[in-house]
C-alpha cells in the first residue's frame, strides 16, 4: 500500500533554496474519541518526523493528537551537493515508515 | 399584443428554455474547487501534497492484483487503465442491462469483482473500493462529465430530479433550496456551493479521508434531518445520475480535494 508521497526537486544549482514535501498516509487516531458502546479509541498517531539530507539530520518535528490524518511536511533547504534525502516517521503501534529521494545539484 | 396572442408567446418562450427558473444557467456552473481559499485549491493542484493521491497509488496496485477465486486481475481485461478506463468515470452512474437500473461505479467494480473475479465484495466506503474508484476516476481527470447519455436512463434521471427537488426531513429543505438557490452565500462559515459532482471520490478535510458522492450525499440528508438513504439505494444512485447529468460537460477533477 502507498503510504508516503515525496516531493523534492530532480536538479537544483548549487546554493538555491528548495522546497522539500512530504505527505505520509496515516490515521492519526487522537486518543480522544470513543466509540457508540463509549469505550476510548486508543491513541494511534506518528510522534516523530525526521529527514536527513546525506546522512545529516536538516529537519525534524515531532507530533501531537491535534494533527490531522495524513501529515503534509513541507520545509526548505539549502541545495549543497548531490545525494539523498531520507525521511522517516515512527508513532505509536510501532508505526515506522521510510521513503527516500535523490537530487542532483550542479 | 392581444391577450391570448400574450399567453402563446409566454408558452412559447418557456418552451425553449426548459429549464425551471431555479436551475443554475449553463454558464453559471461552479465547481466547489472555485469556493475554495488558495490554500485549499493548493492542495488539490499539486499531486504530491493531494491526499487522494495515496488512494489513486493504491488503487493502481490494485489494478494489477490478481483476486478471487477466479485469480484475475482488473488488468487482465482491461489492460492498460490509462488506455481502458479514460473517460469512464465521466459516464457514471450507466444503465445496466442486465440490473435495469443505473449503477455507479463503485457498483460496477464490485459487479465485475462477483462476475469475474469470483471474489467478495468490497463495502462501501472501505480503502479497497476507494482506491480502485479513485484510480479509475483519475482517469478521467479533464475531461468533460458525459453522464447520462443512454436513453435508456432517463427515466431514473427523471426520478433523481424530483427528489433534487422533494422537500424532506425535519427542516424541510429540498436540495434544490440551497444548492440552486442559495450557492452564492455562506451558512455559517462555509461556501453553500452549487453541489456539482465533479471531483468525486474526494478528498475532504473534514473527513481527514477519502469519500464517495455517496457519503457526501447522506451527509447532506442527515443535515436536513431526514434519515438517510443506505449506501447503494437505488435514491441515492439516482440523484448521483441526476447530479452528475447537472454537471454534464464540466471538468473531472478526481481526486478533489474540499473542506
Amino acid at each position: 500500500m502507498a503510504s508516503a508521497l515525496i516531493n523534492v526537486p530532480r536538479k537544483a544549482r548549487r546554493g538555491d533554496v528548495i522546497e522539500i514535501k512530504a505527505l505520509m498516509s496515516h490515521i492519526m487516531e487522537s486518543g480522544y474519541r470513543h466509540t457508540a458502546a463509549g469505550d476510548l479509541v486508543p491513541r494511534d498517531i506518528i510522534t516523530s518526523f525526521a529527514c536527513r539530507y546525506n546522512g545529516k539530520e536538516i529537519f525534524r518535528a515531532d507530533f501531537f493528537p491535534a494533527i490531522a490524518a495524513n501529515p503534509f511536511m513541507s520545509f526548505f533547504t539549502v541545495a549543497q551537493e548531490s545525494g539523498k534525502f531520507e525521511f522517516e516517521w515512527i508513532g505509536d503501534k510501532g508505526f515506522s515508515e521510510t521513503a527516500s529521494a535523490s537530487i542532483t545539484v550542479e | 399584443m392581444t391577450f391570448p396572442r400574450a399567453i402563446a408567446v409566454a408558452a412559447l418562450g418557456l418552451a425553449a428554455f426548459p429549464l425551471l427558473a431555479d436551475e443554475i444557467p449553463t454558464n453559471e456552473r461552479r465547481s466547489g474547487y472555485s469556493f475554495m481559499s488558495a490554500d485549499t485549491k493548493a492542495i488539490q493542484d499539486d499531486d504530491t501534497a493531494n491526499p487522494g493521491m495515496l488512494w489513486v497509488l493504491d488503487g493502481e496496485a490494485l489494478w494489477t492484483k490478481k483476486q478471487g477465486t477466479a485469480d484475475k486481475a482488473c488488468a487482465d481485461c482491461h489492460g492498460d487503465a490509462v488506455a481502458s478506463m479514460k473517460g469512464v468515470a465521466a459516464r457514471y452512474p450507466a444503465f445496466d442491462k442486465t440490473l435495469g437500473r443505473p449503477v455507479t461505479l463503485e457498483q460496477r467494480i464490485n459487479l465485475e469483482r462477483a462476475q469475474h473475479q469470483e471474489a467478495p465484495l468490497l463495502a462501501y466506503e472501505s480503502r479497497d473500493l476507494l482506491a480502485l474508484t479513485a484510480f479509475i476516476a483519475q482517469q478521467s481527470r479533464g475531461l468533460p462529465i458525459s453522464a447520462g447519455d443512454d436513453p435508456e436512463l432517463a427515466p431514473f434521471i427523471a426520478k433523481g430530479r424530483e427528489l433534487f427537488f422533494r422537500r424532506e426531513g425535519q427542516l424541510n429543505l429540498a436540495c434544490t433550496n440551497c444548492h440552486d438557490d442559495h450557492w452564492d452565500k455562506h451558512l455559517a462559515g462555509s461556501a453553500v456551493t452549487q453541489g456539482q459532482p465533479t471531483g468525486y471520490p474526494e478528498y475532504r478535510l473534514e473527513w481527514q479521508t477519502l469519500g464517495s458522492l455517496e457519503r457526501r450525499l447522506r451527509g447532506c440528508i442527515t443535515g436536513v434531518r431526514a434519515q438517510a438513504y443506505d449506501f447503494g439505494a437505488p435514491e441515492l444512485v439516482e440523484l448521483e445520475l441526476y447530479l452528475m447529468t447537472r454537471a454534464r460537460g464540466m471538468t473531472m477533477e478526481s481526486p478533489a480535494v474540499r473542506p
